[in-house]
């Protein structure tokens, strides 16, 4: 096992006018491949902040980050930018995608700012990227056509077709309601089977326990740091909710 | 990033907002379309003065004589009597640049013919008369070298005079009219000419060999003016120095003397009337350029509202891996993309409006295709102009800030 991400006593201070915010105080964990960790906290416990550089969309202000054997911290923005591209998959709490576009583009899109694929190769991988989320009828379905689970779906197509090393979600399954919620889940579950590397982040702790490992921050700080012996089945779960009339 | 990719994202963007990029092109359209055709009236006014002048000859020399400044009363300048027929043929023989040369005598009466009678000038001339002038003959014949030898009592009339002489229809060729007392026998009648920018009736006409006119009717030898046509419009300046050096020669005079005759061409009217429709083109390029400035703060307004609006589109764009440039880029592209469509689609349309107003107007309009070319540059460039600021706004998103704008 290789670790994806290291982090080593991450400081990240943000100046508000005359104070200094310590959003983080010394986070230090590593993630190996093949993962599914949540991390979770309630609002203002840095998560975000967190979020954000694990995604190399900020870096910490002291402290070591390394993404892949990358290090990040010296990184400039064009770099950082390149290596999102090819290292991180992101799929946010309101989907983002492109209004009035087809899943097949919203799903090409990473792929475009990649020069190194081509336009035919980039069609496949799109295709096959929404048949991993079980969107293989919605290939040319508008994003305003489709409901908030498809969406969310396309979003993680999205996610998945750079091939990443890391599939950053944050909040993935706030907007969605109980149900919908649980298939997604269960989508995530099955990436995790099939080796996916996940770092899911929440507010909510009964997520938890359909990952393999939970990291609890609190105040910039990491307070807990475990491993799930007995991961639950969100299929289970989903087979145990009462059937709505859709 | 490739370049073809970025073009295929500012596409899909523009059309996704079809209504609202039609709306902010109209700004170029009406801009590029307006320069066109403002320069296409422009143009076209030049060329209809230019062929007007040209029509009148503009490469004519009128050689009058001067006013007499040595005695205490002044004589008006066609009692003068400084220009002689050795003058004319000075200038026949000697000069380069003068490509034809015609004496003028005339005089002013009535003509008679039948129970018709109408007042007109006779012009006694020679044959290169009509190249000088631009006339040209619609029946009949010239009259010839022989007939000026002979003084020969023949004309050719202008249309005017036919139309008032001979009013039941009859051809005039081969008839008799008189001037004054004086028979001439028609030989030919000239094409019409109409009237001048002046006002003048350029078909009020008798021509006449020069020296029946100066024998039979003036009973003078010396000529009132002489009529030279340069061989081209550019050359006028030359002829006239030339002709002026063999005049002073010929008529003896010192250097601290002045001249005792009157170069004149059409110059001075071309520069004048010209510079007049440049005045005029220039007013009506700058009300365009306005335009075409304010289309392009339309298209820098647009795009501004359209970054804010997709903020959290392009912060996606960024945590996807979109690059700063990338995003710079697409909102260039868009806007060039508008400025461009609207640039050949104004273009279309501004012909189109020169060509309407030919029709409906009857001015004349000249598209040039360096008001196309200039135009459309120039919306391109506008595009880039007011397109920049915007994307660089964009592409200075923080994408963490940007993805989560409400």
């Amino acid at each position: 096992m290789n670790a994806i991400i290291e982090l080593k006593d991450i400081k990240r201070d943000f100046v508000v006018g005359n104070e200094t915010v310590h959003a983080l105080r010394g986070v230090s964990f590593s993630i190996q491949a093949g993962e599914f960790v949540t991390i979770m906290g309630t609002s203002g416990s840095g998560k975000s902040t967190l979020l954000n550089i694990l995604g190399c969309l900020d870096t910490p202000t002291s402290g070591e980050y390394c993404l892949d054997g990358y290090s990040v911290r010296q990184m400039g923005k064009n770099d950082r930018a390149e290596l999102r591209n090819h290292k991180i998959g992101f799929v946010f709490q309101s989907y983002n995608l492109l209004p009035k576009t087809t899943s097949i583009e919203n799903v090409e899109l990473p792929l475009m700012y990649n020069s190194a694929v081509s336009a035919k190769e980039r069609m496949k991988r799109a295709i096959e990227a929404l048949e991993a989320v079980g969107l293989h009828d919605r290939l040319y379905h508008k994003s305003n056509q489709m409901s908030g689970g498809q969406q969310q779906r396309v979003a993680i197509a999205r996610a998945l077709v750079n091939d990443p090393v890391l599939i950053l979600a944050d909040e993935a399954t706030g907007n969605l309601d109980t149900r919908t919620s649980f298939e997604i889940l269960t989508l995530f579950q099955e990436l995790h089977a099939r080796g996916r590397t996940i770092v899911f982040v929440t507010h909510n702790p009964e997520l938890s326990a359909y990952s393999s490992r939970t990291i609890v921050l609190k105040d910039g700080h990491v307070i807990q740091d475990s491993c799930n012996e007995h991961i639950a089945s969100a299929k289970e779960t989903l087979a145990s909710m009462p059937k709505t009339d859709d | 990033m490739n370049f073809t990719n970025l073009f295929r994202i500012a596409l899909k963007a523009l059309g996704n907002n079809k209504m609202r990029g039609f709306l902010t092109m109209l700004g170029i359209i009406i801009g590029v379309a307006s320069v066109i055709t403002m320069l296409a009236i422009g143009q076209g006014s030049k060329r209809s003065i230019r062929a007007q002048i040209s029509e009148m000859g503009s490469n004519m020399i009128m050689i009058h004589p001067g006013a007499d400044r040595r005695g205490g009363v002044r004589l008006d300048a066609s009692e003068m009597q400084s220009l002689k027929l050795e003058d004319y043929k000075a200038i026949v023989n000697e000069t380069r640049y003068v490509a034809a040369c015609s004496p003028s005598v005339s005089s002013s009466g009535q003509t008679i013919y039948g129970a018709n009678n109408y007042p007109t000038t006779i012009y006694g001339i020679t044959p290169d008369y009509l190249d000088i002038r631009k006339y040209s003959l619609a029946e009949g014949t010239m009259f010839g070298e022989q007939d000026i030898i002979s003084s020969a009592k023949v004309c050719v009339v202008g249309k005017t005079i036919v139309d008032n002489l001979f009013t039941n229809g009859e051809s005039p060729i081969g008839k008799v009219i008189r001037f004054g007392k004086i028979p001439f026998q028609i030989v030919g009648v000239l094409t019409s000419k109409g009237y001048n920018t002046m006002g003048m009736d350029q078909d009020d006409l008798i021509l006449a060999p020069y020296t029946t006119i100066q024998k039979r009717v003036l009973a003078i030898t010396h000529l009132q003016s002489i009529f030279c046509s340069a061989i081209t419009e550019e050359q006028t300046e030359e002829a006239e120095e030339e002709i002026a050096s063999i005049l002073r020669r010929n008529h003896k005079l010192r250097a601290t003397d002045e001249d005792d005759f009157n170069i004149r061409s059409q110059q001075e009217l071309s520069t004048m009337m010209n510079s007049t429709s440049d005045m005029m083109t220039v007013l009506l390029a700058c009300i365009a350029g306005i335009s075409l400035l304010v289309g392009g703060i339309g298209i820098m307004n647009i795009m501004y509202v359209s970054v804010t609006e997709r903020t959290r589109e392009i912060g996606l764009r960024m945590s996807i891996g979109a690059k700063g440039r990338d995003i710079l880029a697409q909102f260039l592209i868009e806007a060039i993309l508008i400025s461009v469509t609207g640039g050949i689609i104004g273009v279309l349309l501004g012909i189109g409006a020169s060509w309407m107003v030919k029709l409906v107007a009857g001015w004349s309009v000249y598209v040039q295709l360096y008001s196309v070319i200039l135009s459309f540059a120039v919306c391109t460039v506008t595009g880039i102009f007011f397109g920049w600021y915007p994307a660089q706004k964009a592409s200075n998103l923080d994408p963490i800030e940007a993805i989560r704008y409400e």
